[in-house]
């Protein structure tokens, strides 16, 4: 079936599946031009902010980590690293290890999640996971036992494998046992090559033709792969610490939409954070095994395909393995697992590189370490109006595709994103009008 | 051993009723689980188990509290039935991905109750809380009687 291109029309997904909360999608085309994309989240806003005013600066980690279910580390050690930051803490290096070690399990949590059972079957033409499962097994069991493993990580660094409850601000209230964590060797030694493998059948998928000139912002630092400490870059030349978060980007209300969308100060629009951002800013600082399994699979060192994202994730997975066998091997248990903090007023700013980009917190305190003032800035929020530009640029180059097919990639190009609505509607201004 | 799961959270009022259920086994002396619900962590906890009992809020429009019983081996779960966030991949989906890969238990029984609210909060509708009782009772008899 092929449409006239007089005709009006209309695509609309009422409830998308597979990604984290309640989204929606409307596309208006009319004689052939588009009028109109509303990505729409209606996921009830929930206040998270105002929830923290008046409280000990101890309950940022645990309560924002409540935001979300898939990314509770991003904003654990986000919220840690604000506070550690007023009061002044110095955590050392191998607190630091530590937090970067449970943030490879929720990375590869998240990642192995989203690109086997979520986006994946929007690749092979299947519904989900289930279909994969009947036609590709030995696909999905990698994916589950992959999983497992970051699941396992947090486990026994965080105490559970979803809201961990072994760390606070500072580092932790328990240091892990060091033959519990020497337990993670072997199976991480086997998972780097099941993701190797991974990268290969990912790279095999057919990519859609899209490709856009994006803004990318990641966090970068020149030992490592940024996951949890740097520097704000973009490629168009930002280079700003953290705490300047504020001077360069800002959020928006829209009307149609329960989340916040993220723009940049300088009047250039949207931007784009997550797996391509990183890939393009700091592909250098990947292992060579994780570099040369993404030029294998056809990576340039930036890529504007964003329906490549599904590589990149597995890139991204591989060397979270990597990482996490290198930390898991060198780890030694900690004299002290947090040091002693003395609360007090201050200013503190955090960020780290969640599965889906950067997350952004700011804290303010009062003389006994009570929170005055939060502000969280999530990444799918920074993402919204990038992607409605994708659907955008999506839509008008598939203007010929008959309505299904549009809407199934429509779909896909929102599932790039990995878009964890729950975060972003973590907040919403109300005003009231009163005539 | 029987592995029963309660899922559901406890922070959003009739999504809590099993772990509600698994609050009430526990008080009987019978262990039971907490869980997300996350169905890639469903096939693993139940993978390689002979019998596996799960509890779970439904929202079908039914009146709140009512209570089905379903053989998850016998037949597929129908799908929609049992709320999870909007991943897509609860416990339905589960069930099937786990069917397809070989990874079903011998016996997979899955308890579903009516829920009202699923808004914010941990009370459970009064007459959920009253389902939840009896599901609680219905389990216990189940797993102490001899397998038929």
């Amino acid at each position: 079936m092929t449409i006239a291109e007089t005709a009006s029309r209309t695509i609309k997904v009422d409830a998308l599946a597979r990604v984290e909360g309640e989204g929606a999608l409307t596309v208006r085309v009319k004689d052939g031009v588009i009028t109109d994309v509303k990505f729409r989240i209606f996921e009830p806003p929930r206040f998270f902010e105002a929830l923290l005013k008046g409280r000990p600066y101890g309950d940022a980690p645990d309560i924002t980590s409540r935001i979300c279910g898939i990314c509770p580390v991003a904003y654990i050690a986000g919220a840690s690293q604000a506070m550690e930051d007023a009061l002044g803490v110095d955590i050392g290096e191998g607190i630091r290890k530590l937090r970067r070690l449970m943030y490879c399990g929720e990375w590869v949590e998240s990642h192995v999640l989203h690109a086997y059972l979520l986006h994946a079957p929007d690749f092979l033409g299947m519904e989900d996971a289930l279909q994969i499962a009947k036609v590709h097994p030995e696909l999905v069991e990698r994916g589950l036992q992959l999983k497992k493993l970051g699941n396992r990580i947090l486990e026994v660094i965080g105490g559970r494998a979803i809201h961990p409850v072994n760390t606070k601000v500072g580092g932790f209230y328990k240091s892990p046992r060091k033959a519990e964590v020497r337990e993670l060797i072997e199976p991480l030694k086997r998972a780097v090559d099941e993701s190797l493998a991974t990268v290969k059948v990912f790279a095999g998928l057919e990519f859609p033709d899209y490709e856009h000139d994006y803004t990318f912002v990641a966090l970068h630092h020149d030992e490592d792969y940024a996951i949890e400490r740097g520097r704000l870059i973009s490629n168009r030349g930002l280079d700003i610490p953290v705490a300047a978060f504020e001077e360069h980007f800002d959020e928006e209300h829209v009307r149609h939409s329960n989340a916040l969308h993220g723009v940049m100060t300088d009047g250039s629009g949207p931007y784009m954070v997550g797996p391509l951002a990183r890939y393009a800013l700091n592909h250098a600082q990947l292992s060579p095994l994780a570099r040369q399994a993404a030029y294998d699979a056809g990576l340039g060192p930036v890529e504007r395909n964003p329906f490549k994202s599904i590589v990149v994730r597995a890139v991204e997975t591989l060397y979270a393995f990597e990482e996490a066998l290198k930390l898991a091997e060198s780890y030694e248990e900690l004299a002290v697992p947090a040091p002693p903090i003395t609360p007090g007023a201050g200013r503190g700013h955090g960020c780290t590189e969640a599965p889906r980009g950067l997350c952004w917190h700011r804290y303010d305190l009062d003389g006994e370490g009570r929170i005055t003032h939060a502000r969280i800035v999530p990444p799918t929020a920074q993402n919204q109006k990038q992607i409605e530009r994708d659907l955008w640029g999506v839509v008008q180059a598939n203007l010929h595709l008959p309505d299904e097919q549009l809407k199934w990639r429509c779909e896909q190009a929102i599932r790039n994103y990995d878009p964890c609505i729950s975060c972003a509607t973590h907040f919403l201004t109300l005003t009231v009008e009163r005539a | 051993m029987t592995l029963v799961l309660g899922i559901g959270n406890r922070f959003r009022r009739d999504d809590g009723v099993g772990p509600a259920v698994a609050d009430r086994l526990a008080a009987l002396g019978i262990p039971a689980q907490e869980h997300s619900g996350e169905g890639a962590g469903l096939i693993e906890a139940w993978r390689g188990r002979i019998r596996v009992i799960v509890v779970d809020a439904t929202q079908s429009g039914a009146e709140a509290g009512t209570v089905v019983r379903l053989d998850a081996v016998g037949a597929a779960p129908p799908r929609g039935l049992f709320r999870y966030s909007s991943h897509l991949f609860g416990l339905a989906e589960a069930v099937e991905t786990a069917r397809a890969l070989g990874h079903l238990p011998g016996s997979l029984v899955i308890w579903g109750i009516e829920g009202a609210d699923f808004g914010f909060g941990d009370a459970l509708t009064p007459a959920v809380a009253e389902a939840a009782d009896a599901v609680a009772q219905s389990i216990a008899a189940e797993i102490t009687a001899p397998p038929s």
